[in-house]
């Protein structure tokens, strides 16, 4: 590598799919520490297929994973997730954990496999939810926690597990303008502390915000893959969503599509 | 500390339940003369044998079926992300029952019959785990559900026939009332012939409890967070099948301790597997202890376990359904 660091995540050439058909083929991407990088396009392109093969949890059907330069199908399990980290759209079990069992849940790449977390873990975690501002949580249970606050729980579990890069799976979809605003601020928050993040999102004013490269995905395959401003132009976020979209520059610079 | 605490109280209450389980009988024993016969004490032989040969070996094995059916069940709820699954769900009971009742009819020695009710009880796993990886699908927890419940019913219509088959005077009675499970006429031996299966499946259990807890997650986040999922998911079946096997021969079909004793755990530690895992155990065996206590000591026939531990689990799960939201969501 010639003391060049390598990208946390990267991809060439990439297809994927499942059952040997590809939704998705010829995707480039790199990810350095605290980037975002943002996943736009309409539901059931194989964006989700796309996080599941980044994490090696599904077969590439051609191409390349690399994880902080080591070549995702050398990785174990543990090693994968001592490399990128997984932030689900729902948390998806019927049990009242506690919010801080959870968090500590991240710790497993690090631990032994007959290990219990112990005080390390658990003040690690307390900072994980800290950083996020979402310590008062901790002892809630999450089957009580809002959907908004079981996301900032799957965050702070990302960042416990210090992987460096975090995969989020629509991490705002079904959350109300309130919690948007606080997922978004603890996004910020994992990039601003070096945290690689690749998120997907139905809303290119999002996008538009919290990235700062792009990838586009439509029912016809890759339409674009670069930094926010060179990715997002107005006719290629047209064709994404087959409707005709102008950007503008709001007064605050902020950038909107319509 | 506060978890501590509680596994202390637990064990505490699972040493004094195999006490009062070992005092109370047709022969009475006092703490006193227990302790002092477990120390070496001759000087009353009846006693001696009465503790060594009957009473010991009943509260043993008691607290062994309770133990390894709570942990089973909880094993299974938590890999399955599935309150309301039990060690019923793989058809292992159903399995074992055909086995040993099978053994009944053929007229085998007792050990021969536990040997044959283990053997079909892990058949039915195997068979269980074969079809639904055959018929694998997006989901696939709910395809071994239920082909568990396939194969349940196939053994279940097995047991129906050997009842047709057996003699009406001699065994029938004997499946009959193995079928509802009971500890009566347990010895030494049929406690030394179970144990060890109880052991080999405990042990892993134990020394994985916190990565098992992982499994509650789903496959994707678990394996996203380090774990081989597939892997260690086929070795806590493997295990919980194992101990569920070995009771089940030993002590026939006992049903709803492996459902409620989880419960119950989880609403005094919580749903961490590291946990629920003792404390299940802990709270099956002393439960398992009093309730045998209870088929041995309330009439002056043995009421079958099975009887028992659904008149008592019955209300107790409809009370702990009535206040689910503090154990799992909707």
């Amino acid at each position: 590598m010639g003391g060049v660091t390598p990208f946390l995540v990267e991809a060439r050439g990439l297809a994927v799919g499942y059952g040997g058909r590809a939704l998705v083929s010829g995707i480039d991407l790199t990810l350095r520490a605290g980037e975002t990088l943002c996943l736009l396009g309409p539901n059931g392109v194989g964006k989700t297929t796309l996080f599941r093969t980044l994490l090696g949890l599904a077969p590439a059907l051609s191409g390349e994973v690399r994880l902080k330069g080591a070549a995702l199908a050398d990785l174990t399990r543990r090693e994968i997730a001592a490399r990128l980290a997984y932030a689900p759209q729902f948390l998806a079990t019927p049990f009242a954990y506690r919010a801080l069992d959870v968090v500590l849940m991240g710790a497993s790449a690090k631990l032994g496999a007959f290990a219990r977390p112990g005080p390390e873990e658990e003040a690690r975690a307390l900072a994980a939810l800290a950083a996020l501002g979402a310590e008062d949580l901790a002892q809630a249970e999450v089957t009580r926690l809002s959907g908004g606050q079981r996301q900032m729980v799957l965050l702070a579990r990302a960042l416990a597990q210090e992987a460096g890069a975090v995969v989020m799976d629509e991490p705002t979809a079904s959350l109300d303008f309130a919690n948007r605003l606080q997922v978004e601020a603890a996004v910020r928050a994992l990039a601003g502390r070096g945290m690689g993040v690749i998120l997907s999102t139905h809303d290119p004013d999002q996008a538009a915000r919290l990235g700062d490269r792009a990838i586009l995905i439509g029912r016809e395959g890759l339409i674009a893959s670069g930094p926010t401003d060179a990715a997002m132009t107005a006719e290629n976020l047209s064709r994404l969503y087959g409707v005709a979209l102008r950007r503008e520059i709001l007064s605050d610079g902020a950038v909107h599509f319509r | 500390m506060n978890e501590r605490l509680i596994s202390s109280a637990l064990a505490l209450g699972l040493v004094l339940a195999l006490l009062i389980g070992a005092m109370i009988g047709p022969y009475p024993l006092s703490p006193g003369r227990i302790f002092g016969i477990l120390a070496g004490d001759r000087s009353d032989p009846q006693a001696a044998v009465v503790l060594w040969n009957l009473r010991l070996p009943r509260v043993l094995a008691a607290a062994a079926v309770g133990g390894a059916l709570a942990a089973a069940g909880a094993a299974y709820q938590t890999i399955f992300r599935n309150p309301l699954v039990s060690p019923d769900i793989l058809g292992v009971s159903a399995g074992a029952g055909f086995g040993a009742t099978l053994g009944i009819l053929l007229g085998l020695p007792v050990m021969a019959i536990q040997m044959l009710g283990f053997g079909m009880g892990l058949l039915a796993v195997i068979l269980v785990l074969g079809l639904s990886w055959a018929l694998r699908g997006e989901g696939q927890i709910l395809v071994m559900v239920l082909c568990g419940v396939a194969v349940g019913a196939l053994a279940g219509a097995g047991i129906s026939l050997v009842k047709l088959l057996a003699d009406p005077d001699q065994q029938l009675p004997a499946i009959t009332f193995w079928l509802m499970g009971s500890l009566a006429g347990i010895k030494r031996p049929d406690l030394w012939a179970a144990s060890p299966a109880v052991l080999i499946g405990l042990a892993p259990l134990i020394l994985l409890r916190w990565r098992i807890g992982l499994l509650s997650l789903g496959d994707d986040e678990a394996r996203a967070l380090g774990v081989e999922a597939g892997r260690l998911r086929l070795l806590v079946v493997a295990c919980a099948t194992l101990m569920t096997a070995a009771v089940t021969a030993m002590a026939g079909i006992v049903g709803w301790v492996g459902l409620m004793a989880p419960h119950m755990a989880r609403l005094l530690v919580g749903p961490r597997f590291d946990r629920l895992l003792p404390a299940a155990a802990l709270l099956g065996a002393s439960f398992m202890v009093l309730t045998d206590l209870a088929a041995r000591s309330l009439a002056t026939m043995e009421i079958p376990l099975g009887v028992l531990t659904a008149v008592i689990g019955a209300p107790i799960f409809l009370w702990l359904l009535a206040r689910r939201a503090r154990i799992w969501a909707e």
